[in-house]
């Protein structure tokens, strides 16, 4: 039994009672890492020498009345760290050893006391759904090592399954929070738009990008969101939105709950075992007094398409910012400043990144954009639509985070539009910036962890954790743990 | 239309300030157009009286005065520089012969 079997209450719990100190949560995250990271391979940068410092400060600290108090944190490698690597697992941030500043996030959760103990991996730049875009060794799915673990935050989702970090930070863009959390089986939640501060997060798609917390529970998840949540006068998309308590949501009742469950959601494509699965939680959701009715998101066909023109044109801009002058690695083959530019970029990124900002570049330049990227914002409307339309009627909507359990290692790599193809049940999401999350809900014939999603109305956050919650506690998913490097 | 030539691929690899080798720009070309062509699907949808979406909460410009603050400082600035001179950050000349 790990440490990390326990939530950060009844942490917190043994904590008062003298049970154990923040010196010992801190030695059990390093003791897991060193067992089984090898395999893993959840994180880039170790920050071992604070880590151990700050818990020594903390277990000599009268007052441990912060709500994180001594929990090992992980965190995705493109949200910056004040003088710690911060390298968006790409190599032209390989020598960013020293970062200026504090993400937004980072300093919230700092005045809550937890431990950052490293920097997780991540698909470079956040582009890819496999963190087989990852420049260095890319992590494995705890529950087999054979395959991917999801992306892009696969570290985020891996550490906290393997038992490396109580609880991580991601990014999601299309569903990089949500498709990791359930290629894992931990808890993974993307929040509405504008309700965590993107001061910080090195930016990839900025109209999409939304950070969130990685736990084990559905508790822990909103206890970390309550901490990063709230507007923040240096991020102007940030909302100026009350937080509400999001803990005090957990009710465990369900009782009158309408759920929309999409036909596009289980159609052809959804895996049979994933499609059961779902099935099988709405029976749960059933007996619990909630109600579902089928209902339809005729645009998601067209969310994949409309997601890659925006989000590649919206990271051309934004990665145009690596120019190998401020920071970053400058090419040595170069003698005149374009040059620079061109082979600095072109020997930092990799093969995806360079796609990506290549479609992206084309779908603005004149001439197409108007045909390209106006006409994808104009479906990206339809899309949010047919979402404003179905919480008119219903609380939340419910369906498999992913059409199929984790795929293995060079399975989808070659082939960009079949790896696209996998977000298909979470950009939507992203694209109508409303909140949702996606917990453990049943195990391939495999053993591979299948999630499933809570999507909820703008800023009702408070909604997709309850009933989450709910299901959670009527079942036991979320206890089983995957078997690796021995015990966990 | 989907159609991408070799030379369109070189000219948004400018562009977008990517040195491409000819194996790269045979490869980009390949990628580009199946990626383009699929996205031509949204063309199905009739989008003629429709708005486009650029952000998905209702934005208005946000305000502030503009003041002077500490932020970091010159030695700051130019601590991550990959070449840096004099107080300042060194590139390559702009102008060639």
């Amino acid at each position: 039994m790990s440490l990390f079997d326990h939530s950060i209450k009844e942490l917190e719990g043994k904590l008062h009672n003298k049970e154990i100190t923040v010196q010992d949560l801190v030695e059990e995250s390093y003791k897991r890492i060193k067992e089984v990271d090898g395999e893993v391979h959840a994180f880039l940068t170790l920050d071992e020498e604070n880590a151990r410092r700050q818990a020594k400060e903390l277990d000599e600290s009268p007052d441990t009345s912060a709500s994180l108090f001594g929990m090992p944190q992980g965190i995705k490698d493109n949200i910056v760290t004040k003088g710690l690597r911060t390298t968006c697992a790409s190599q032209f941030l390989d020598n960013f050893h020293d970062p200026l500043y504090d993400a937004t996030v980072i300093q919230k959760l700092a005045n809550e006391k937890p431990i950052t103990i490293g920097k997780l991996n991540m698909d470079e730049f956040a582009m890819g759904s496999s963190n087989e875009n990852s420049s260095y060794t890319p992590t494995r799915n705890p529950w087999n090592t054979d395959h991917v673990p999801g992306g892009s935050s696969g570290g985020s989702a891996a550490a906290v399954a393997a038992g490396e970090v109580l609880y991580s930070l991601g990014s999601d863009t299309g569903g990089s929070i949500r498709q990791p959390a359930a290629f894992c089986g931990v808890v993974g939640m993307k929040p509405t738009y504008g309700r965590v501060s993107r001061f910080g997060l090195v930016a990839f798609a900025s109209s999409l990008d939304q950070i969130g917390p990685i736990t084990r529970s559905v508790e822990d998840n909103a206890r970390v969101l309550e901490v990063i949540a709230g507007h923040d006068k240096m991020d102007a998309t940030s909302a100026n939105v009350d937080v509400p308590k999001y803990t005090d949501a957990l009710t465990n009742d369900v009782k009158g709950l309408k759920i929309a469950v999409p036909k596009e959601y289980l159609a052809e494509g959804v895996n049979p075992e994933v499609k059961e699965a779902v099935m099988n939680a709405l029976n749960v959701y059933e007996s619990l007094g909630a109600t579902w009715e089928e209902v339809s998101l005729p645009h998601s066909k067209y969310a994949v398409a409309t997601y890659y023109i925006l989000s590649s044109s919206e990271a051309s801009a934004n990665l145009a910012r690596f120019d190998g002058v401020r920071y970053g690695v400058r090419t040595e083959n170069a003698d005149n400043m374009i040059d620079m530019f061109k082979n600095s970029r072109s020997e930092g990124f990799g093969q995806e990144v360079k796609r990506r900002i290549m479609l992206g570049t084309f779908a603005l330049s004149s001439g197409y954009y108007d045909a390209y990227y106006k006409k994808a914002q104009k479906v990206r409307t339809l899309i949010k639509n047919d979402f404003d339309k179905i919480f008119e009627e219903y609380d939340v909507v419910i369906g498999p985070t992913t059409p199929t359990p984790a795929f293995k290692v060079g399975e989808k790599i070659d082939d960009p539009l079949t790896m696209y193809a996998n977000d298909i049940l979470t950009i939507p999401v992203n694209l109508a910036g409303v909140p949702g999350i996606s917990i453990p809900c049943g195990f391939s014939n495999e053993g591979l962890p299948i999630g499933l999603q809570v999507i909820g109305k703008h800023f009702d956050e408070s909604t997709v954790y309850r009933t989450a919650h709910a299901f959670e506690q009527a079942t036991d998913f979320h206890t089983k743990r995957p078997q690796l490097g021995g015990s966990n | 239309m989907a159609d991408i030539s070799k030379e369109q691929v070189k000219h948004v690899a400018h562009l977008a300030r990517l040195a491409v080798t000819e194996e790269e720009v045979e490869q980009l070309t390949k990628d580009l157009g199946a990626i383009i062509d699929y996205a031509e699907q949204l063309n199905e949808l009739d989008t003629e009286n429709v708005e486009p979406t650029t952000h998905v909460l209702e934005m208005k410009n946000v305000m502030r005065k503009d003041e002077a603050r500490q932020w970091i400082t010159q030695e700051e600035a130019l601590k991550n520089a990959p070449d840096k001179k004099d107080g300042q950050f060194r590139v390559p000349s702009i102008l060639t012969e």
